[in-house]
């Protein structure tokens, strides 16, 4: 017998982890995202005569803005958790250490996203400061 | 777990080195610099919604010296990452794997990388300028 794997897992193709190309496949859709939110989001902002609170605030407030802000947010901490996620599985080779990394790197990135979306939100809802 | 030695696969030191190895850490890294960024780019939003006075001394803090140095070495960071990471799509889409081609879009990535870290660091430099 050369053939390890059962007939139904070779047509899943989602291999010993059962998720498959899944990492790959949302690292190039996070990417493809990234490409219009951060030209946006840059062009927005350079485009301001100054960084002042009012001018950004104001800017923000807009719900087209927020909406913006909203999955730029996202999609760059799950793209960049993604990034770090294959940084830790080529570089961090002790096992307890890899489990340390792999949890601040996941904890750090869902800290990082809800914080951000929160501020958004906060600010397009107009709540007080 | 105990490994029993296995055999390894050549590393690093072994192959000659090509400006396209090069690229290709390249992308790694300012990826990693670009999540440390992140962090900053969460912050600055959070201290937006703290209130005007906690956006103050944020902008004061990034106004320093040393802050302007990491934000222009960011926006040169995230200018490659992207222009490489575009160069990766392609790859992904099968185009442009000969090792003629990989090296010219290689050499397009740094010149892309470089006009368009000029380009946005002018009108980053000019904000911040406004803002002072």
């Amino acid at each position: 017998m050369t053939e390890l794997r059962t007939p139904l897992s070779r047509v899943l193709g989602r291999g010993a982890a059962h998720e498959g190309v899944s990492h790959w496949w949302v690292q190039r859709l996070t990417s493809v995202a990234l490409i219009p939110l951060s030209a946006w989001f840059a062009w927005s902002v350079l485009r301001f005569d100054t960084l002042d609170y009012a001018v950004v605030h104001a800017w923000l407030s807009s719900s087209l803005n927020a909406l913006g802000a909203f999955l730029l947010v996202l999609v760059l901490t799950w793209h960049s958790s993604l990034g770090v996620q294959v940084v830790i599985d080529d570089y961090v080779h002790h096992d307890g250490l890899k489990v340390v990394a792999v949890l601040v790197n996941q904890f750090g990135h869902a800290l990082l996203a809800a914080t951000g979306v929160f501020a958004v939100l906060k600010i397009a809802f107009g709540a007080g400061a | 777990m105990a490994h029993r030695a296995r055999p390894l696969s050549p590393h690093l030191q072994i192959y000659k080195f090509r400006y396209t190895m090069g690229l290709s850490i390249t992308h790694r890294l300012t990826g990693l610099a670009l999540s440390v960024g992140s962090i900053l780019f969460v912050c600055w939003l959070f201290a937006l919604a703290l209130g005007r006075e906690a956006y103050g001394t944020a902008l004061e803090l990034l106004s320093l010296p040393l802050a302007k140095v990491i934000w222009a070495a960011l926006i040169v960071c995230f200018c490659y990452h992207l222009a490489n990471g575009i160069r990766h799509l392609a790859w992904d889409l099968g185009l442009g794997f000969e090792k003629r081609q990989a090296r010219a879009s290689g050499a397009a990535v740094v010149v892309a990388t470089i006009l368009l870290s000029a380009l946005v660091l002018f009108f980053a430099f000019d904000l911040a300028g406004g803002s002072a």
